[in-house]
């Protein structure tokens, strides 16, 4: 993320971040077509459609860690397995309802989250991103050992939520309301002071901690948000899936968050929905690919997981070094800008 | 206490090899100062590289392994020049997550190409157990950590005498002041680049010798990453004692807990090392806390 700072850029005619209206006008466009989808869409597609909305709460948040902050997280599908089984124990043994079960997950993953960030973030360095590492494999250990409370390999089970009495749509509409609300927090928090001083610190924390931003807590603050985030997406997919088990919960699925964030373009709202959506939908084409290729009675699993592993590995590659700004980028180049100030702070 | 003898005595041999792949790791960071997340990956698509010459095109080892490792160092050399050297001057951060996905692309093509399934490799080392006293050590253990000693030794060697390895040291002081002198950086880094590689795919090899190769191998680059921060990051003599060390908790702990603990440990290692010292036992004090 250079600093190739144009500053005799043409006005933009319409950059979606730029202008409020526009912006304004993004947003209701988006609640809409959330809103809409029920009406139209069969029932696979709406099982897409949450898909899509609980990886998208997810990857905000770790655009917010990674993007934003500039701290390297790969670790991040721990924090949905942590946010995954405390809403489901919660929802288990005490029958909580799910507005609370989504807190419940987001607060225990922040404060995992806290345990692994801070020994790590007190040094500079790469120390998180080993950090996270290790919170992947040890989180891992404990869903899959912690035999009695987590249920090990086979998992925990959940039965159905039922809202308002609208089935799969009424539990469509909860996650759609969350995905919208998760996003427009995240973009609202870069316009305060808590959310600024996350990028202050990832262009050059020196200059951040002169300016009196207390360095170590912006940068606890941010993983701490990124792993919250994670906690809602994984309370949701625990009610969403109604199964929660180790296997759920791997480093390719976090390997598949960190690539939705580097193809929707770092440090951008709008990149990370993209991402989400652009990830989430593209192993299910891959699969209709395949199955279109091989005929039907192909072996799609051992063919499609190791694939997934190169097209996750090589998107996250082929856009840093060709597109670094992501899908944004591409966007925002077609709507005929040149040049954008820095993606992160292009607003 | 005969038992725990031998199995502290096993343990450390299999730190040998922890020791070979903590070295490739060391070089890479040391000489270009990326931080490579695929070592592991390396290990076990050097390791394929040889299955690959020996086995499936039979060729036999000794052929093979000169092929095997010859390719893994033109496979670290490539990712060197064509996906890491056009990043060159971008954030760390950046250079991070391309090792990363590097890592995931080399996974899934071994799976891709090989199979889930376990490739046994030949039978190059004697299979006799070793008796010292009491002890019981198996063979392939005993001799694959002999050979990565002698590799450790070479390249240790090399590092400290041979005028390539003064460059790599020179760059890893100061890149500038290097290049002035008149050092070829870019030759440095794929030079560093290429003995990783080569040290990557011996200890994978040596490693699958006892058990055999699978696309996971890779993922052993954790208990790795557990060697490189104790010994600290830019430490290449304290890789030694670290690896050893490492290997040989495992294996206690293994041994007595169960081995789902065993996989636990170097994880619990690296926390307890970030939190105590960050540096690493043997690191340079260049950690900058902000």
């Amino acid at each position: 993320m250079n600093q190739h700072t144009s500053f005799l850029r043409k006005k933009p005619k319409l950059d979606i971040f730029a202008n409020p209206n526009a912006e304004l006008v993004f947003w209701c466009i988006f609640a809409v077509g959330l809103m809409m989808v029920p009406v139209f869409g069969s029932a696979y597609f709406l099982y897409m459609a949450c898909l899509v909305c609980i990886n998208l709460v997810a990857t905000v948040g770790l655009n917010i860690t990674v993007g934003y902050a500039g701290l390297l997280s790969i670790g991040h599908s721990a924090f949905l397995g942590v946010g995954a089984y405390a809403s489901a124990l919660a929802f288990l043994h005490m029958g909580t309802p799910l507005a609370l079960n989504i807190v419940i997950g987001a607060v225990s993953a922040f404060s995992v989250g806290l345990v692994f960030g801070l020994p790590a973030l007190r040094i500079k360095g790469v120390h998180l991103a080993i950090a996270t590492l290790a919170a992947q494999y040890s989180l891992y250990f404990i869903f899959q050992q912690w035999t009695s409370v987590t249920g090990g390999d086979r998992g925990l089970s959940l039965p159905k939520t039922d809202i308002l009495g609208m089935g799969d749509t009424g539990f469509y509409y909860v996650v759609a309301f969350v995905a919208l609300i998760t996003s427009i927090a995240a973009r609202n928090l870069f316009r305060t002071r808590i959310g600024r001083s996350f990028i202050a610190v990832r262009e050059k924390d020196y200059a951040a901690q002169v300016l009196g931003i207390n360095v170590v807590g912006v940068k606890l603050m941010a993983f701490g948000i990124g792993a919250a985030y994670a906690g809602i997406a994984g309370a949701l997919l625990a009610a969403f899936l109604r199964i929660v088990n180790p296997d759920q919960f791997t480093l390719t699925s976090s390997v598949f968050f960190l690539a939705a964030v580097v193809v929707g373009g770092r440090g951008s709202i709008l990149g990370a929905m993209l991402g989400a959506v652009f990830m989430t939908l593209m192993p299910e084409i891959l699969r209709e690919g395949i199955s279109f290729a091989m005929g039907p009675e192909a072996d799609m699993a051992s063919v499609l997981s190791p694939l997934r592993e190169i097209i996750f590995g090589a998107l996250i590659v082929g856009f840093l070094i060709f597109e670094p700004r992501g899908l944004v980028g591409i966007v925002r180049r077609i709507m005929g800008h040149r040049e954008v100030v820095d993606a992160g702070t292009g607003h | 206490m005969n038992l725990f003898l031998e199995f502290s005595l096993v343990g450390i041999a299999s730190g040998g090899i922890y020791v070979l792949s903590a070295l490739s790791f060391v070089i890479v960071y040391k000489a270009t100062n990326i931080f490579n997340f695929a070592t592991g990956e390396m290990m076990m698509f050097g390791t394929y590289f040889f299955y690959v010459f020996d086995t499936q095109l039979g060729f036999g080892w000794i052929v093979g392994l000169a092929a095997g490792l010859t390719s893994a160092a033109i496979l670290a050399m490539i990712i060197e020049r064509v996906l890491l050297r056009p990043l060159l001057g971008r954030p760390h951060l950046v250079l991070i997550m391309v090792t990363f996905g590097v890592g995931s692309i080399l996974r899934g093509l071994a799976g891709m190409i090989w199979g889930p399934t376990v490739r046994q490799l030949p039978e190059i080392l004697p299979r006799t157990p070793i008796f010292i006293g009491d002890i019981l050590l198996p063979g392939k253990l005993a001799w694959g950590f002999v050979i990565a000693g002698v590799i450790a030794a070479l390249f240790m060697a090399y590092y400290k005498y041979s005028r390539a390895g003064i460059a790599i040291r020179a760059t890893a002081t100061d890149q500038i002041t290097a290049e002035s002198l008149g050092i070829n950086i870019r030759g440095v880094f794929l030079l560093a680049w290429a003995l990783a590689g080569v040290l990557a795919a011996a200890s994978g090899i040596i490693t699958a010798s006892v058990n055999g190769v699978t696309p996971q191998l890779g993922l052993v680059a954790l208990n790795v990453l557990a060697v490189v921060m104790l010994a600290g990051m830019n430490s290449v003599g304290g890789v030694i004692l670290a690896g050893l060390f490492i290997g040989w908790i495992e294996t206690v702990v293994g041994a007595y807990f169960g081995a789902a603990w065993q996989s636990f440990v170097p994880y619990l290692i690296v926390l307890l090392v970030m939190i105590v010292k960050p540096s690493g036992l043997f690191g340079e004090e260049k950690v900058e806390r902000i």
